[in-house]
């Protein structure tokens, strides 16, 4: 019986999902744009989070690269250990792990900033002072987060391969020029192109499903609380999703 | 000069038509039935006092009336226009000629003082360029005494002066009906006193018609030019404060008490 509800409940939440994310197709995406609000979410949620994506990637690329180092000696092919990095870094360590801290980041913070406003009734105050609040607040949200995330990622890859850089030359050394080249060499836009269209899709779920949790917050603190909560791991559990689909879609489209 | 009459009779039939009137409204959530059958007009520059007990749907009422619910059944006309059926744009500019000062403020807590009143004057009236904005804004902060909060955040404000704020906010502009949802709630008696001859002196020199729903009795029989008591989803009496408070009835006599 409890397995029924369970099922009830996640295909009732799922279709709520689906109705939210088409209400944002049919009404946030018509004119008139709120362009102010869009740029200082833009701002919030972009260059706010450059600190912490900047800081992720540098850890992330260096310590990949002490990891994989004793395994690829063991081989004998060290020589191919920036080639491997690079490839990891920009197909699918960079945009999966930014996804996630800005999940964690972003999500949060809007499930907590809608669900507070809901609850305070800042949502109806802004509709009576004739505002869409959809417009205002959860189109300019999952745009900025459709955009900032994929920019944030290709920031996360270049520190991340700098990390790389100095976890190579902790155990040997190599010339920062022929590093980037080796690396380069390897890249084709195949491997860049769809790791950067699928961190549009994992920004989009990110703040679709902040808005959504945000927005349907229930009274009183600890329903903005648990808000905050899923919509983080609800949106950390849909990049995956999405990532595993879009691995089979480059699959299928040849791009592997 | 006939027809200088006739423009001056329609004027008087409008003045004395009634600004709101709601007719054999229901509203339930789920099977928990909320408005049953409720029927009130408001006159111009009438102030009412809905009178309930929690729950009774009060607030439920004045949200059907500015378009945040919609009744299950019944009509809801604002100014002679039928507002229940409105789409976004037409929910816009009834709104226009409506005020709703929430219970909790609303007060934009992200937006200083100035911002949170600039918010619904650039979005009703777009033509107004930099310095007629401050302007207004001035002005209406100037009319609930807290000018020199302009540039404050609300976490810097006490729960009188947020009220006042949302207050200001609601007034910039100049609604032709107001709708107060519990406007002293949470505020110490001095304070409420003070809101209370607030509200009635920018009811008088805005020549506002009020909807107030308030369980604070000495805010009723200042305010109130008539009271209306909701019981079960109806309007179980009216009649002005002394009226009511001389009642016999029970239902009646226990919110005066």
């Amino acid at each position: 019986m409890s397995i029924i509800s369970s099922i009830r409940d996640f295909l009732d939440e799922t279709g709520k999902i689906s109705r939210f994310a088409g209400r944002f197709f049919s009404h946030g995406l018509k004119p008139k744009f709120e362009i102010k609000e869009l740029l200082s979410q833009c701002y919030l949620i972009g260059y706010m989070s450059l600190p912490l994506v900047a800081l992720t990637g540098f850890i992330i690329g260096l310590v990949l690269t002490m990891q994989l180092r004793p395994s690829l000696v063991t081989y004998g092919v060290q020589s191919e250990l920036p080639v491997m990095v690079g490839i990891a870094i920009v197909r699918e360590v960079g945009p999966i792990i930014t996804a996630l801290i800005f999940a964690g980041k972003i999500a949060s913070s809007i499930g907590a900033e809608l669900g507070s406003m809901k609850v305070t009734e800042q949502i109806d105050s802004m509709e009576v002072s004739g505002t869409n609040p959809f417009k205002y607040l959860v189109a300019t949200r999952v745009i900025a987060t459709s955009l900032m995330l994929p920019l944030l990622t290709i920031l996360a890859d270049a520190i991340a391969l700098f990390g790389a850089y100095i976890g190579v030359n902790i155990k040997s050394v190599t010339n920062i020029k022929f590093f980037f080249m080796q690396v380069f060499e390897s890249l084709s836009y195949s491997d860049i192109i769809p790791a950067v269209i699928k961190t549009v899709f994992f920004g989009f779920a990110v703040g679709l499903i902040g808005c959504y949790k945000g927005f349907n917050s229930t009274k009183g603190t600890q329903g903005v609380g648990k808000s905050a909560n899923s919509a983080v791991v609800l949106s950390s559990v849909l990049i995956f999703v999405l990532d595993l689909l879009t691995v089979q879609l480059t699959n299928l489209l040849g791009f592997n | 000069m006939e027809e200088k009459l006739n423009t001056n009779n329609e004027t008087e039939s409008q003045k004395n038509e009634p600004v709101i009137v709601m007719s054999n409204l229901y509203k339930a959530f789920g099977d928990n039935k909320i408005l049953e059958d409720f029927s009130l007009s408001i006159q111009r520059e009438e102030s009412v006092v809905v009178l309930g007990k929690s729950g009774a749907g009060k607030s439920v009422l004045i949200k059907c009336i500015i378009g945040l619910l919609t009744p299950d059944k019944g009509s809801i006309k604002v100014l002679g226009e039928e507002v229940t059926g409105l789409d976004e744009d037409g929910l816009a500019a009834a709104r226009k000629k409506i005020g709703f000062l929430f219970q909790a403020n609303a007060i934009y807590d992200s937006m200083t003082v100035r911002e949170n009143l600039e918010f619904p004057l650039r979005r009703h009236w777009t033509d107004l360029n930099e310095t007629e904005v401050l302007e207004k804004v001035k002005e209406a902060l100037e009319s609930v005494g807290l000018e020199h909060t302009i540039d404050m955040m609300p976490a810097e404000l006490s729960g009188g002066m947020l009220k006042r704020v949302a207050l200001a906010r609601t007034l910039i502009l100049k609604p032709e009906i107001m709708l107060y949802d519990e406007p002293t709630t949470g505020l110490d008696p001095i304070t409420s006193k003070e809101i209370d001859q607030l509200i009635l002196t920018l009811q008088k020199k805005l020549k506002t018609s009020s909807i107030i729903i308030s369980h604070d009795m000495s805010c009723v029989k200042v305010i109130a030019d008539r009271v209306v008591i909701l019981l079960d989803g109806k309007c179980y009496a009216e009649g002005t404060y002394k009226e009511l408070e001389s009642s016999d009835d029970p239902n009646i006599n226990q919110f005066f008490q």
